[in-house]
């Protein structure tokens, strides 16, 4: 997945995030304007669409009757996955997911599982038997840049309206039940600088990727480093704290 | 087996004592044996026991990089492939690669990207292999950590070894190297890797749930417990390619290296020497 860059836009796009400002004028601590449209798809349980800067990313919730692990046998099933459509980038191909693709989803799945956002439990219909399974589904439909924040909070969106379909076996749908709100927020390390929600060219120059879901106490709930690049102690203990600053207008934007 | 009872009776991970299920402190590491050079075909090799787990690890290249169009023109690649053997886990795992396995495979490659002296080696590939023979938790720290020295052990230019420990927290208690019924069980687990000169971090994963406070005495303990492990690394290398006087005033003027051989048949013992594993703290 890499685009040639000329060097003289990695010069600029460094030498703009060392001054402080950025490609698109922002400030290294700032997000891309956020826009979410719930209930996107009639056909899905739940949706959303959600753009994060330029970054375009639908995500659909299938809910659907199925048989639970046998070591969670009274609890319903979390499933995710993640596309990188070719319509969506120059430099996605169509055919299986590749290793990107499935980072993504994974690095989603696990922010949202072990923030323990979903009441497993009220998704059982018969322990052991049946239980609903909620397939979320990402379709990145334009990529400029943080698909892990984009993704995470689309599958958000989308997981807090979701209906239960239970009027199927004869009961009445529910809403499905959320407990937390972990909110992802990715940190790109440009050389020696860090930007977080880092747009496309921003993106293409990082060393060093470090994505951070938190929850509303401000605990961690999962993390994961990417690229190349390293980060110090002090670095980490720095996206942690932009995370947190960044993460509650977002959580608020997700609830509403 | 009594681990086994203790958890059934009511998954109390840790004692009135504070020792952990299999006597340890929450700082101390399981016992950790290395080897380097134990594949006769591969380019570099190395064989690990950590705790409960068995992980074999080759690297072959620098070498052409196939297909060709994923050659970069100015620098080698570093391509890694974890993989779990099917009889590794308690539940057969279907062989090949899944999601999981995929993820591992590009957070090890990436870790040891910048680490290699890849410009040296345009349009190659340096390829690595690690087979989870038995896992028992962490094994993504124990085959990046084989899969480092056995970088060594085929002469591939880095700029330091990569060490690597998982920490986690059980029943409320950050601790340092989870073994399997932990790791189900507990609360959070950080796979962590880094250069140990320097400190930088090279790989970070984490799921679970810690507090900031947590975090710092995780990631404290994560890099002390790097620290002897990258001195056991060096000590493996050394062992494999110290020259004792004896062999250096020979009258051969060339000594030829030892034979390699494969320990899976002849040298490892089934059982870990106990003077290898405790105290690592």
């Amino acid at each position: 997945m890499t685009e040639v860059i000329s060097e003289l836009q990695r010069e600029r796009v460094y030498k703009l995030a060392a001054s402080g400002t950025r490609s698109d004028g922002r400030t290294p601590e700032e997000v891309r304007p956020l826009t979410i449209e719930k209930n996107y798809i009639k056909n899905a349980e739940g949706s959303a669409r959600i753009k994060l800067g330029n970054t375009d990313v639908l995500v659909g919730v299938k809910v659907e009757l199925g048989v639970p692990y046998p070591d969670t046998p009274d609890s319903g099933v979390l499933s995710t996955g993640a596309e990188l459509i070719p319509m969506a980038s120059p430099i996605f191909e169509s055919g299986p997911p590749r290793p990107d693709a499935i980072e993504l989803a994974r690095v989603v799945d696990r922010g949202i599982r072990e923030a323990h956002t979903i009441d497993f439990k009220a998704l059982c219909v018969t322990p052991k038997e049946k239980v609903w399974i909620c397939f979320v589904d990402m379709h990145v439909l334009d990529y400029d840049g943080n698909l892990f924040d984009a993704a995470s909070y689309g599958a958000m969106s989308a997981l807090t309206c979701t209906k239960v379909p239970a009027s199927k076996i004869g009961k009445e749908d529910y809403p499905l039940p959320i407990q937390h709100y972990p909110i992802s927020v990715t940190a790109a390390k440009i050389r020696d600088i860090i930007v977080i929600d880092p747009n496309l060219q921003e993106e293409q120059i990082a060393d060093a990727r470090l994505t951070i879901a938190t929850d509303e106490n401000g605990d961690i709930r999962a993390m994961q480093k990417g690229l190349r690049g390293s980060f110090s102690y002090e670095e980490i203990n720095r996206v942690i704290g932009l995370a947190l600053k960044a993460s509650e207008v977002i959580r608020t934007k997700i609830k509403a | 087996m009594e681990d086994v009872e203790h958890i059934e009776k009511k998954m109390k991970l840790i004692d009135e004592n504070g020792l952990r299920l299999d006597g340890r402190k929450p700082g101390d590491l399981r016992p950790i044996r290395m080897e380097v050079g134990v594949l006769k075909r591969a380019d570099g090799s190395a064989y690990l026991e950590w705790g409960g787990n068995k992980v074999l690890a080759a690297v072959y290249g620098p070498r052409e990089a196939h297909p060709r169009h994923m050659q970069d023109p100015t620098k080698s690649l570093v391509q890694c492939r974890y993989n779990m053997a099917p009889f590794s886990v308690t539940e057969r795992k279907r062989p090949g690669p899944d999601r999981r396995s995929v993820e591992i495979s590009k957070v090890i490659s990436e870790a040891f990207a910048s680490v290699v002296f890849s410009e040296q080696f345009p349009r190659a590939s340096v390829d690595i292999f690690i087979e989870i023979l038995q896992a028992d938790a962490g094994t993504r720290c124990a085959g990046l950590t084989a899969a480092s020295i056995a970088l060594a052990d085929a002469g591939i230019p880095m700029r330091d070894l990569v060490a690597s420990c998982a920490v986690g927290k059980i029943d409320g208690i950050v601790c340092l190297d989870l073994r399997k019924e932990e790791d189900n069980y507990g609360d959070a687990d950080m796979p962590v890797a880094m250069i140990p000169r320097t400190g930088e971090v090279l790989l970070l994963q984490m799921d679970g749930h810690l507090t900031l406070d947590e975090f710092d005495k995780a990631f404290v303990m994560a890099k002390d417990a790097i620290g002897s492990i990258y001195e056991m690394q060096k000590d493996a290398l050394r062992k494999r390619y110290a020259v004792t006087a004896e062999e250096e005033s020979s009258d051969e003027p060339e000594q030829a290296p030892p034979e390699r051989q494969a320990p899976l048949e002849r040298q490892a013992p089934p059982e870990m020497p106990p003077e290898d594993m405790e105290g690592q703290h």
